[in-house]
């Protein structure tokens, strides 16, 4: 564990760090842009298990294991949705939310 | 000193963060994502996950940011300017997001968090066994489902970026 650093700050940073990601989720026009919203989001989740695991389990591991888990499914999500993107783009010529309806049915 | 060394990441963090969510040039927001990325490989370092930090640079920084650049330079114009929502509706998202940290941090201040002061040391070796033992809490057949799952979204990758091409061929058989 970080000497001097109690795990409410951390979780704080985390909370602060899911809701920047909430925000830009919300607010952002673009698919790609909507894509890094949701890398900040399990960011903030994943640091959430490790520290966790760390300051309140320590002789255990699972908190580790899960957050590999989830970087490993968090990578396989973006290529899938970067290739999605791509073929959206030759379809339409546009990667905006709005324009995006072909998926649809 | 480890302290102050949380502190500075975590404002990175934060700052690069909201910069990411709120630029308006779209590869300027990915470099943002980057440092952001490289901040939390940072804070693994600190709480002593040397291989998670290694995971985090090299699947991250390494992998998941090349991808979103290169579909960046792909689908965009490097100048090109981003739509952004309207001014009253990224005014209520903000508050809104505000309010939930709100709720979440008086959730978190309140509860009694039962830490234990600990030292411990993890070693790469300590998670390998974990990751592979098939004993009581052994983690092998999630690791395996997590390769079959990596494989599967490949190559749907493959066909899905492929497109058109690979269907008329199909067709034309």
């Amino acid at each position: 564990m970080i000497a001097g650093i109690s795990i409410y700050e951390i979780l704080t940073v985390t909370s602060a760090l899911f809701f920047i990601g909430v925000y830009g989720f919300i607010t952002r026009k673009n698919l790609i842009s909507i894509l890094m919203s949701i890398e900040l989001i399990l960011n903030a989740s994943v640091i959430n298990f490790v520290v966790i695991n760390k300051y309140l389990y320590p002789d255990m591991l699972q908190g580790v294991f899960f957050s590999i888990f989830i970087i490993a499914v968090a990578a396989a999500e973006t290529a899938l949705a970067v290739a999605i993107i791509i073929n959206l783009y030759r379809q339409i010529a546009s990667v905006e939310v709005k324009d995006t309806e072909i998926m649809k049915y | 000193m480890e302290k102050y060394i949380f502190y500075i990441l975590s404002l990175i963090i934060i700052v690069f963060a909201i910069a990411s969510v709120t630029s308006k040039k779209m590869l300027r927001s990915v470099i943002y994502l980057l440092f952001v990325l490289c901040g939390i490989a940072g804070i693994y370092f600190l709480i002593d996950y040397n291989f998670l930090a290694a995971i985090q640079l090299t699947v991250y920084g390494g992998g998941i940011i090349v991808l979103i650049i290169f579909s960046v330079v792909l689908v965009h114009h490097i100048e090109m300017e981003l739509e952004l929502a309207r001014r009253s509706k990224q005014i209520l998202v903000a508050l809104i997001c505000l309010l939930g940290l709100g709720v979440f941090l008086t959730t978190i201040y309140t509860h009694p968090f039962n830490v234990i002061e600990n030292s411990v040391s993890t070693t790469t070796e300590d998670i390998g066994f974990g990751l592979l033992s098939y004993e009581k809490g052994g983690f092998i057949l999630p690791f395996e489902v997590i390769s079959v799952l990596l494989l599967a979204s490949m190559i749907g990758s493959i066909v899905i970026a492929k497109g058109k091409k690979l269907t008329d061929k199909n067709e034309t058989e």
